[in-house]
C-alpha cells in the first residue's frame, strides 16, 4: 500500500482573481477573463485578445522584489504564499506549523519560462548595450527559476524541480510531487506551475500556427470549447500552486484536508509534435485510474484540457470514451478554459485546484459560450450553470496535454474523514 | 557645481530603496552594503549602473569591488565628478 497523498493548501492568481476564492466564485458565476489587448503592439497582430491576470503583481509584491523576478515567477510566488498560509504553515514571524525543511520539496513548472525577461533584455542589449542587461536576467529567464525562488522563500530543501511538458507542465509537477512523497523523499511538496507569456512574439508564434482564436471583436465569447464555431484557444496567464502532503503528516498536525491526490497517469504519443493523439490521451487517463486504484465508474467529473481548438476538443472527447468506456456518459465534463483562457504551464495546476474544489463543494463550474454543441461532442458537458455533484465517495480527473505529445491526467478523490 | 556629500547620499538612498527595498534612512555613510544593508553582489552591479545614470560617474568593475561602504561610494563619486 503506497503512501496516501492529500491536498492541504491551495493558491492561485489567475485572469479571474488574485486568489483561489475569487477565482472559484468567478468560475461558478461563468465569468470570462478574456479581454481585448489595448496596447499598441497588438494592433498589427492577427490575435488581439488574451486573458491577463486579474490582480497585477505590483499590487502585491514590493518593488525591489518585482524587479528581480520574471512576471511568471511573481505569479508563482504570490500563489505559493497563499497556498503555504492556507495549509497553516508558519512563515517569518507569523504563527503556524513549523515544518522540517529537509522534508519539504518544491516542484514548480513553466511551459516557456521567463520569456518576457528574455525578450526585454534582448531589446535592452540592442538599444543600450550589454551593461544595461539586468544582472538578474539569467535567474529570471531560466525555466527552473520559479522552483528555485519558491524553495528559497519557504526553505524547501528536499529538492526543487521544474518539469517541462508545455501545457501539461504543472499537471506533471503535481504528479512529480505525489511521487516525491510516495518515494519517501518529502512529507510536503509545494507543487504547481506558472506562465506569463502574453507578449507579441508568443501571440505571433501561436497565431502563425493558426492555433488561436481570432474573435478579436468579441473577447468574452472567444474561448468556447465544444462549440461548433470555436476557432482556437485564448492565451491566459497566471499560476496555481497546491500543497501536497502525506496523509499521515497532515493528520498528525490536524491539517484541513481538501481532497486526496490519488494518482497520476502519463503517456507520450510518439506521433506528432503539436497534435495530441486520442490513443495517447486515453492511455494517460487509464494509467491515472490504475495508479489511483479507481474504476471508471468512480469518476463523477472531468476537468478537461478542452482548449477550444477545433481538433483538440473532439480528440479529447474521443479519448475519454476510449479510456472510460460506458462510464464516460455518466461523467460531468467541463472546460474551465472557457473562462480563464489557456494558462499553458499554469493550466494543469489551476484546473486541478478547480477539480479539487468541485469535489469538495459538490459543484462543477460550467463551460461557458456553448451556443451550439459540436456534433462530435456526445458526452455530458456542463453548460451555462454549475452542476451539483452527488455526495458520498467520488473521484475526478484533470486532463492536461502538451505540445511534444505529453499527456498527463491527475486523479483526485473526495476526502472522507 | 560639484555634488555635495548630502546630494550623493540622498541619491544613493533613492537608488538603494528602488533596487534593494532598503529604507533611505538606513543608508548612512558608515553602513556596509553586504554586512549592514544585506545587498548582494548582483544588486551592487545594478546600483553601479544606476549611480552612473544619476551622478554621471562610471564605476568600473575593478573599482566597484573596493566600494564596501556607503562612504566609499560617496568618496569615489566625488573624486570622479566631472562637474567639479
Amino acid at each position: 500500500m503506497s503512501t496516501s497523498v492529500v491536498v492541504t493548501g491551495l493558491g492561485a492568481t489567475t485572469p479571474l482573481g488574485g486568489d483561489v476564492a475569487s477565482t472559484w466564485s468567478a468560475l461558478l458565476a461563468g465569468r470570462s477573463g478574456v479581454k481585448r489587448l489595448a496596447a499598441e503592439w497588438a494592433e498589427s497582430l492577427p490575435v488581439r485578445i488574451a486573458a491577463p491576470i486579474a490582480v497585477e503583481p505590483s499590487e502585491v509584491l514590493p518593488r525591489h522584489r518585482l524587479r528581480r523576478l520574471d512576471r511568471c515567477q511573481q505569479f508563482a510566488l504570490i500563489a505559493a504564499h497563499e497556498a503555504w498560509r492556507d495549509a497553516g504553515f508558519a512563515f517569518g514571524d507569523e504563527a503556524g506549523f513549523t515544518v522540517d525543511s529537509d522534508r519539504v520539496g518544491a516542484v514548480v513548472s513553466s511551459g516557456i519560462g521567463g520569456i518576457i525577461t528574455t525578450l526585454d533584455n534582448y531589446d535592452i542589449l540592442n538599444e543600450k548595450g550589454w551593461q544595461r542587461v539586468s544582472p538578474f536576467a539569467v535567474p529570471m529567464l531560466m525555466p527552473n527559476g520559479a522552483a528555485g525562488i519558491i524553495s528559497i522563500e519557504f526553505g524547501a530543501r528536499a529538492g526543487a524541480h521544474a518539469v517541462a511538458s508545455a501545457c501539461a507542465s504543472s499537471a506533471e509537477a503535481i504528479g512529480y510531487g505525489i511521487d516525491m512523497i510516495r518515494a519517501g523523499r518529502a512529507d510536503i511538496v509545494i507543487a504547481g506551475g506558472t506562465e506569463a507569456a502574453i507578449h507579441r512574439l508568443n501571440l505571433a508564434a501561436f497565431g502563425s500556427m493558426r492555433a488561436m482564436s481570432t474573435r478579436n471583436d468579441d473577447p468574452d465569447h472567444a474561448s468556447r470549447p465544444y462549440d461548433k464555431a470555436r476557432d482556437g484557444f485564448v492565451l491566459g496567464e497566471g499560476s496555481g500552486i497546491v500543497i501536497l502532503e502525506s496523509e499521515e503528516h497532515a493528520r498528525a498536525r490536524g491539517a484541513r484536508i481538501y481532497g486526496v491526490a490519488a494518482g497520476v497517469g502519463y503517456s507520450a504519443d510518439a506521433v506528432d509534435i503539436v497534435s495530441n493523439d486520442p490513443d495517447g490521451m486515453a492511455k494517460a487517463m487509464r494509467r491515472a485510474l490504475a495508479d489511483a486504484g479507481l474504476e471508471p465508474s468512480d469518476i463523477v467529473h472531468i476537468n478537461a484540457h478542452g482548449t477550444s481548438t477545433p481538433v483538440g476538443d473532439t480528440g479529447e472527447i474521443k479519448a475519454i470514451k476510449l479510456a472510460l468506456g460506458e462510464a464516460a456518459g455518466q461523467i460531468a465534463i467541463t472546460s474551465t478554459k472557457s473562462m480563464t483562457g489557456h494558462l499553458l504551464g499554469g493550466t494543469g495546476a489551476v484546473e486541478s485546484i478547480a477539480t479539487i474544489l468541485a469535489l469538495r463543494e459538490s459543484l462543477v463550474p460550467p463551460t461557458i459560450n456553448i451556443e451550439e454543441l459540436d456534433d462530435e461532442v456526445d458526452l455530458d458537458i456542463v453548460r451555462d450553470e454549475p452542476r451539483k455533484l452527488p455526495g458520498g465517495p467520488a473521484a475526478a480527473l484533470n486532463n492536461s496535454f502538451g505540445f511534444g505529445g505529453h499527456n498527463v491526467t491527475v486523479a483526485l478523490r473526495r476526502h472522507e474523514s | 557645481m560639484a555634488l555635495s556629500e548630502q546630494e550623493i547620499l540622498k541619491g544613493l538612498g533613492e537608488i538603494i530603496e528602488e533596487i534593494a527595498g532598503v529604507e533611505p534612512s538606513e543608508v548612512t555613510p558608515d553602513k556596509s552594503f553586504v554586512d549592514d544593508l544585506d545587498i548582494d553582489s548582483l544588486s551592487m552591479v545594478e546600483i553601479a549602473v544606476a549611480a552612473q545614470d544619476k551622478f554621471g560617474v562610471e564605476i568600473p568593475d575593478d573599482e566597484l569591488k573596493n566600494l564596501k561602504t556607503v562612504k566609499d561610494v560617496i568618496v569615489y563619486v566625488q573624486s570622479k565628478d566631472v562637474s567639479a
